[in-house]
């Protein structure tokens, strides 16, 4: 038996050596926000945090997780009832077509932000061209992220 | 079975157990108890099978269609609301249940008569045709970019015009006074002179007693207030939080987790298979030899994966177990040659004579032309969840075709259709592959082995090995031009036509116009594939009207144009993308500019792509412009987004999309041998859409075509290397482009 730290909140598992984290957490936790796309680390889908740091979970054991903070996109809004900036501005780019990628999107771009608050074009590509989107939303994902640092310079002086 | 008629469009009816109903139903005969009992809850008024009032005043939508992020909810919803006049911050929506009564026949309609408008006096008959066609195919799917033009025109609107025609009739006959005199928005109709006013929902008892309109007046343009404005999409918030359900998300009580592995060449057989290490790894429930694939269950999915590879499995040799990519592509070629020899192409299009057109032509143009399979590579891998269980079947799945679902699987498990349930989930992307009902079978087939309910989970691996593909095809075109360089003859064979039936169309005026096929046996499974025959034709058409402009020294855009003066909507399309993309304004060295218009699933769309070669040969697409007639966008931000979203689909298949055979089974197996474009490679994409006032055209489908012509014929800008292969990562562009000194 594992004992993992999810969302802040404590779960224990039975996880093999090899297990990855993605399968504990959806199959085990039932949290369902973080997806299998392609299980070797190709696509982003599985993104989730362990001490803040964007890990591709589907490639990460379980067992490696152990002791740390991890955080998947059902524990990045401040509380119930208020979003996250990035999530707010991906409402606002109406930025999901089918969805399935985006909690992968929204993790790796809350995890760009909280590097570089406010990245170019460039340093989007760069971090974000791990994630793939079928729907091709690549343009809308790029201004939500601009919007959502845009957010944070007025939040921040605020 | 009763006679269709066109009146039992629209009927009405009361509820057994009091509940008021008020239908508009496509049904034959008065069944609307059943449906009725299926989406109504206590105290709800059915309006009709597409929309119901609750005492609230919610307006609910029951939308036929499935979410694969198209909004087609949103955009269906808004259709309704809007000749209905209702309150849309009270608007909802449902989605149908995979019943009979929603077999989207509309949809079937359309597909089969391409873009016809059916003359008045014969729509009975196709209607009474069709219905029962659709009826014996348990038809009910999301495709053929048929949402908005079919369901939505055909069906959402009506109901919501037929709606609110009654509730004014209701108004009047209780308020004594002319429905001139009324007025209905917000939900609420009013009577101004006497001050008085009520809400739909206080309405709709009174509207359901009154006589039904046979033909509700639609709104004209000028009076929409929801169509043709982006109002935010229903299916949003849920995707930012991760609560959004896709298939993969299913969580039914007591369930277990399966992988499979199917025989690697398609139609092989298992042989021989060792379960003796396997069965005793730890979680393992059950070994399944389904015949031509092998499954396990576990109590997770890595535990089910973990023992499945360690499984030795023996397949069959099948006698296309050596097969490789190069010969199918040659029994291709060859089938051609011998049908063309024994006089055995199939016709599909012949105008004057083009054979003898061409040998009097002052130049003879000719070309070749090779397309790869493609695989579809949703971004969910395909899963499925059944439970078997006391004589029924549930199922839990993301399917654009949710009641074939039902068929195949009362049919697989030999019981009565409604003891089937098939609980729909949100896709996460279609693209045509979620039509098909091969996976929901082998999760009824594991699952009747075992007492519990199962989710089978496909590896990306699977996913890109048995998938149905986009076929690969060959092609040879030739043209004769005149001594001014237009063309007076055009000749196209080509193989495999699948439909829609006029993909193979030219849009050119060219006189003498001879466009055959034929029909080699395949053995790799086919399926549809965005935009499906187009997705090969855009690409050989506007491919080869570039090169026949660049034979005659013709800028490739004004021989567009001279070629279609005769039709006002790709005038118009060519016009804009030709202002918006500046063609013409100069580029930097390495650049270049191709253009490409196609009309498909009644949208116009033409492309303008914007390309840089590297001295290495790299292609690097900058810009797309996309100019759109779509007849109208009912919500222009959801038809931009799938015009980006088509964009980016085809520009991965023309860039990298190739699936090849080897011994006889698909070499790729995920993203790492069959990328895809990712943000660094996505070119920014500007849409420009022309309301033109004809009947909407598809959204999710008719900018994917016109993509890879668009690059291909840049590149010829560029280069002047003619792509005539895809992908383009095939073809060797280093030599072309010389190192500036
Ligand atoms: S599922 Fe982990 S990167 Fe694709
Ligand atoms: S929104 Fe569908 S894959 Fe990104």
């Amino acid at each position: 038996m594992t004992s993992l730290k999810i969302n802040g909140k404590e779960y224990v598992v039975d996880a093999s050596a090899d297990m990855p984290l993605l399968w504990v957490i959806r199959e085990q936790c039932g949290l369902t926000g973080t997806k299998f796309g392609c299980g070797i680390a190709q696509c982003g889908a599985c993104t989730v945090h362990i001490d803040g740091q964007p890990v591709r979970s589907c490639i990460t054991p379980a067992i490696s997780a152990e002791g740390k903070n991890i955080t998947t996109i059902e524990g990045i809004a401040p509380d119930k009832n208020t979003l996250h900036i990035v999530q707010q501005a991906w409402i606002e780019e109406q930025t999901p077509q089918c969805g399935y990628c985006q909690s992968g999107q929204i993790m790796s771009a809350v995890a760009l932000l909280n590097e570089n608050p406010s990245p170019t074009d460039e340093e989007i590509d760069a971090a974000m061209s791990g994630n793939i989107c079928r729907c091709g939303m690549y343009s809308r994902i790029k201004s939500a992220i601009h919007r959502a640092s845009a957010s944070l310079q007025t939040s921040n002086t605020l | 079975m009763k006679k269709w008629t066109r009146r039992a469009f629209i009927g009405a009816g009361v509820l057994a157990g009091g509940t008021l109903v008020i239908g508009i139903a496509i049904r034959p005969g008065n069944r609307s108890s059943k449906v009725a009992g299926l989406i109504a809850s206590e105290g709800e008024t059915v309006m009709n099978i597409w929309l119901k009032i609750a005492p609230d005043n919610t307006v609910t939508a029951i939308i036929p269609h499935a979410e694969m992020g198209q909004g087609v909810h949103t955009a269906l919803a808004m259709m309704l609301a809007d000749e209905m006049d209702a309150d849309w911050s009270k608007v909802t929506f449902q989605e149908a249940p995979a019943d009979k009564e929603y077999a989207n026949f509309t949809l079937l309609k359309g597909f089969v008569a391409g873009n016809a408008t059916f003359p008045k006096f014969i729509e009975e008959t196709i209607d009474g045709v069709f219905l029962t066609a659709v009826k014996s195919l348990n038809f009910q799917i999301t495709g053929g970019s048929a949402s908005v033009r079919f369901t939505g025109q055909q069906a959402m609107r009506i109901a919501g015009a037929a709606a609110k025609s009654m509730l004014l009739q209701a108004a009047a006959d209780t308020w004594k006074v002319p429905t001139e005199e009324l007025t209905a928005k917000n939900s609420i109709i009013s009577h101004a002179s006497s001050k008085r006013s009520a809400t739909f929902a206080e309405l709709a008892p009174a509207a359901a007693k009154v006589n039904i309109p046979k033909q509700p007046k639609l709104k004209s343009p000028e009076e929409f207030t929801l169509m043709g404005t982006s109002q935010p999409r229903f299916d949003i918030p849920a995707k930012v939080t991760g609560e959004a359900k896709f298939g993969m998300d299913v969580q039914v009580p007591g369930m277990k987790y399966a992988t499979i592995k199917a025989a690697p060449v398609f139609g092989s057989k298992v042989k021989s298979l060792d379960t003796t290490v396997s069965s005793s790894q730890q979680g393992v429930k059950k070994i399944l030899n389904l015949g031509d694939a092998v499954a396990v269950i576990a109590d997770g999915y890595w535990q089910a994966k973990t023992a499945l590879d360690a499984l030795p499995i023996e397949f069959e040799a099948t006698e296309n177990s050596g097969l490789n990519q190069a010969e199918i592509m040659d029994r291709y070629r060859k089938a051609m040659d011998a049908d063309l020899a024994d006089g055995n192409l199939e016709k599909h299009f012949k105008d004057g004579d083009a054979t003898k057109a061409l040998e009097q032509a002052a130049i003879l143009v000719e070309a070749e032309y090779q397309l790869p399979f493609l695989a579809h590579a949703t971004m969910e891998p395909m899963n499925c969840t059944a439970w078997v269980h006391e004589g029924k079947c549930e199922i839990w799945c993301g399917s654009q075709n949710p009641l074939g679902v039902k068929a195949a699987a009362a049919e697989l498990l030999e019981i009565d259709i409604d003891k089937v349930t098939v609980h729909n989930q949100l896709l996460g992307g279609g693209f045509g592959r979620r039509s098909e009902t091969d996976v929901m079978t082998q999760a009824i087939l594991i699952a009747k082995e075992v007492d519990f309910p199962v989710k089978l989970i496909w590896s990306r691996e699977e996913d890109t090995q048995h998938d149905v593909y986009r076929e690969a095809t060959i092609s040879r075109m030739k043209a004769g031009l005149d001594q001014s360089g237009l063309p007076i003859a055009y000749t196209h064979q080509f193989i495999f036509k699948h439909h829609p039936p006029e993909a193979a169309d030219i849009p050119y005026t060219i006189p003498n116009q001879l466009i055959q096929y034929s029909s080699p046996a395949s053995f790799v499974p086919w399926g549809n594939w965005r935009s499906v025959d187009h997705s090969t034709h855009g690409f050989l058409t506007e491919s080869f009207i570039d090169e026949l402009a660049h034979t005659a020294k013709k800028d490739p855009f004004a021989y567009r144009k001279t070629l279609t003066k005769d039709n006002l909507r790709f005038q118009r399309v060519l016009d804009l993308v030709y202002e918006k993309s500046n063609w013409g304004a100069p580029l930097p060295a390495n650049w270049g500019r191709g253009v490409a218009i196609a009309q498909s699933f009644g949208s116009i769309v033409a492309e303008v792509a914007e390309v840089e070669v590297s001295v290495e040969g790299k292609v690097k697409v900058h810009r797309v412009v996309c100019a759109v007639d779509p007849g109208f966008a009912i919500h222009p931000d959801g038809f931009i987004a799938q015009m980006e979203s088509g964009i980016i689909y085809g520009l991965a298949a023309a860039m990298t999309g190739e699936i090849t055979i080897e011994n006889g089974a698909v070499a790729q197996s995920n993203f790492h041998n069959y990328p895809v474009t990712r943000m660094n490679e996505a070119p920014k994409i500007e849409t420009y859409i022309i309301n033109s006032g004809n009947p909407p055209g598809g959204a999710g489908e008719p900018s994917t075509p016109v993509i890879a012509p668009a690059v291909t014929n840049a590149i010829f800008d560029a280069t002047g290397i003619r792509i005539r292969q895809l992908p383009i990562s095939k073809n060797d562009l280093r030599a072309s482009i010389l190192p500036s000194t």
